[in-house]
């Protein structure tokens, strides 16, 4: 177990320094830093001095190996559309984007496993059929679709929910939340709705697929045959071991609502990182790129980790090493 | 019909199981009837797809739709259970007819240990509290031949190897005392080496708790060593059943004496099926009259319109009109 860990530990390693090594690569090529830094007006000499200054003459490995120590304190040097250190932009932002992911993902999971398992165990109902027709809709129709749809609906036509923006927030500490104030909460409805959507009818029938699969094994049969109820075989035997794939999917799916929160994070105006990073390209904005790119490979690299070890907890066969064989 | 005799354990009635499919129905299951008797050993036997395992699910209701009982019916003690609620049909499945399926690799669920499952059969049906379930449990391993099983109770069952796990599937089914136990192959997927632990342990416990088991299998030598009777199966119907010397000896049914090969000696060598030339019908095209009569060396006329019953023969009964009165007759004419 520790070795495998170790192993999947200098893997994340690994993937970090060739996502560290494209965001360098974006310093590197997409236009140059001392123009982007000085005024058109700065002399030839003023410019070859702060090339020196910031090291840009050293070697490409030097340079890099300074870029990936910096990223590794969090230090991106500074924004060059807001002159202000990368890091504190981020920081300030992630807040708003985390809630929304988190929100949504939870609410993708709790939800998607819940249809999941009534369209399995319902197979032929009329509610479970209504509920696979809706969700080829969920799976087919762009994000950014649903979020104009929403909009017009509840904030143009019913004027229920707001359009645009996280509300009021109250802030705990260096984090800012939208959770406890009521235009805070009204302002996510429609976001994570939006975000959660594609993920949640992914998680439905991926559940669903996997649980018609379970309910046919032979450990199924043999509980039903042993007289357990209806509610023992489905949820006891047969959910713990539909979930045990899903686990996966969802890990990566959670990676993936955190990078897909840019289109919905444009489409509502959300302050997080995700509009950031629009906002940074549009302006070539380098250092805020290199560092929203880095960071969300940290997440999905946690992540994984995480879903390794839950791999860990959930499956004994995993666990506990084979012991006491024969027959 | 009016027997004062005490109705049998289990008593099977012109079962007939079909399947609807989108070009017409499919006939499983044609008219099969039977009885196993307390405490009694039936073997099953039949060419793969005769209908073995769609009759064990029948009896204790677990048949999978589309697959329905369209006639016939299932008798416990002589009550009626293939019409049961759901609800009603648990408390019978486990606690009075229990089954134990082919592979017990696959058997048992995973990320249990095998106390949990064993736990939860015993909770289910017996009035114990979670300490004398845990103690029942660990009393059943030990009856099933399992070593330490205090310890052995907290593992799971990817740590046991196959025979070992398909003792503690035997102790699942064992857990409420059942009065019937559907073996349904119980040793074809095990090493040879663990098979005839496995048959005679189940033949020993059954035994000993008076248990009757229906015992589905293709090992004619197992057949021999343990059922008392034997019903031979084909396309769906019974050809044969009677006591298991007079099937395995002197066997009746042109199909069971194909079955048992020219040397109908009990403990010769003939351990697997023989084949016989030809294969068995599939449901679409089970020819009118006896299902058997394409493959027949001793097919005649009748056999070809008319479907025959079960008709003594000998020591046993067979489903063959060489057997009919009206045929002898012919014959001494
Ligand atoms: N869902 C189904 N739809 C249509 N036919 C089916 C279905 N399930 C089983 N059958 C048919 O019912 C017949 C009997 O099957 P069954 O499993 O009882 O055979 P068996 O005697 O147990 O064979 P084996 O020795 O291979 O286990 C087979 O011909 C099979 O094709
Ligand atoms: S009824 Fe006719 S075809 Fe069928 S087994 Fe008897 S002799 Fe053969
Ligand atoms: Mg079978």
């Amino acid at each position: 177990m520790l070795a495998f860990i170790i192993r999947r530990l200098l893997q994340s390693v690994l993937v970090m320094l060739t996502v560290a090594l494209v965001a360098f690569g974006l310093f590197r090529y997409i236009g140059d830093p001392i123009n982007n830094m000085v005024g058109q007006e700065a002399t030839l000499v003023e410019r070859e001095q702060l090339r020196a200054q910031l090291g840009l003459n050293d070697p490409v490995p030097v340079q890099f190996a300074r870029f990936v120590a910096n990223a590794a304190q969090g230090q991106f040097g500074m924004s060059y559309r807001m002159a202000r250190p990368v890091a504190d932009v981020i920081f300030e932002r992630l807040p708003a984007t985390l809630e929304l992911a988190l929100i949504s993902g939870i609410g993708a999971l709790v939800v998607g496993i819940a249809l999941g398992v009534y369209t399995a165990l319902r197979r032929d109902g009329w509610l479970s059929q209504i509920i696979m027709s809706l969700s080829l809709i969920g799976v087919s129709l762009p994000t950014f679709l649903i979020g104009i749809l929403l909009i017009y609906v509840f904030a143009v036509q019913l004027q229920v929910l707001p359009a645009f923006g996280r509300g009021e927030v109250v802030r705990l500490g260096w984090w800012s939340t939208g959770l406890l104030t009521e235009s805070g909460l009204k302002s996510l409805i429609m976001p994570a709705i939006t975000l959660g959507l594609y993920q949640l009818t992914l998680i439905m029938r991926l559940v669903r697929a996997e649980m018609l699969e379970v309910l046919r094994t032979d450990y199924i049969k043999f509980a039903r045959a042993r007289g357990l109820s209806d509610r023992s075989v489905h949820f006891r035997h047969a959910l713990k071991n539909t979930l045990l794939p899903v686990i996966t999917i969802t890990g990566l799916q959670i990676g993936s609502i955190i990078a897909f929160a840019i289109i919905t994070e444009t489409v509502f105006q959300w302050p997080g990182v995700g509009l950031l990073f629009i906002t940074a390209v549009q302006f070539v904005d380098v250092p805020v790129m290199a560092a929203y790119l880095v960071l969300i490979a940290l997440i999905f690299v946690v992540i994984n980790l995480i879903v390794d070890l839950l791999y860990f907890a959930v499956d004994p066969r995993l666990r506990v090493k084979r012991s006491g064989r024969g027959s | 019909m009016s027997d004062p005799t005490p109705p049998p354990l289990l008593s099977v009635r012109n079962l007939r199981i079909e399947f609807p499919t989108r070009r017409g129905t499919l006939v499983a299951i044609d008219d099969v009837s039977f009885d196993i008797a307390r405490g009694e050993v039936l073997g099953v036997v039949g060419e793969s797809g005769a209908g073995k395992s769609l009759t064990g699910a029948a009896i204790i209701g677990l048949l999978e739709p589309p697959g329905r009982i369209a006639a016939g019916e299932i008798l416990l003690h002589g009550d009626p259970i293939h019409r049961l609620r759901p609800d009603q049909m648990r408390h019978i499945r486990g606690r009075r007819i229990a089954m134990i399926f082919q592979d017990p690799l696959t058997s048992l669920n995973p990320l249990l240990t095998i106390g949990q499952q064993l736990g939860e059969t015993i909770l289910t049906h017996l009035d114990v509290d979670e300490d004398g379930a845990r103690k029942r449990a660990i009393a059943l391993l030990d009856e099933v031949g399992i070593p330490a099983p205090a310890e052995r109770i907290d593992h799971y069952p990817h740590q046991f190897s196959g025979g070992m796990r398909q003792r503690v599937v035997i102790a699942l089914a064992l857990c409420a005392q059942p009065e019937l136990i559907i073996a349904d192959e119980p040793t074809t997927a095990l090493d040879v080496s663990v098979q005839a632990q496995i048959i005679t342990l189940l033949k020993r416990l059954c035994r000993e708790h008076d248990t009757a088991v229906m015992l589905v299998t293709h090992d004619m030598g197992v057949i021999a060593e343990t059922a008392d009777r034997v019903a031979v199966m084909y396309a769906g119907r019974l050809a044969e059943i009677g006591p298991v010397r007079a099937v395995v000896q002197t066997p009746h049914h042109p199909y069971t004496r194909g079955l048992m090969g020219s040397i109908p000696v009990l403990g010769a060598d003939i351990r697997r099926l023989v084949q016989i030339d030809g294969a068995m019908p599939r449901l679409n095209a089970i020819p009118p009259g006896c299902a058997f009569n394409p493959r027949c060396g001793a097919v005649f006329e009748r056999c070809r319109s008319d479907r025959p019953d079960l008709l003594p023969a000998g020591a046993t009964r067979a489903a063959c009109w060489l057997f009919d009165a009206g045929h002898a007759s012919e014959q001494t004419r």
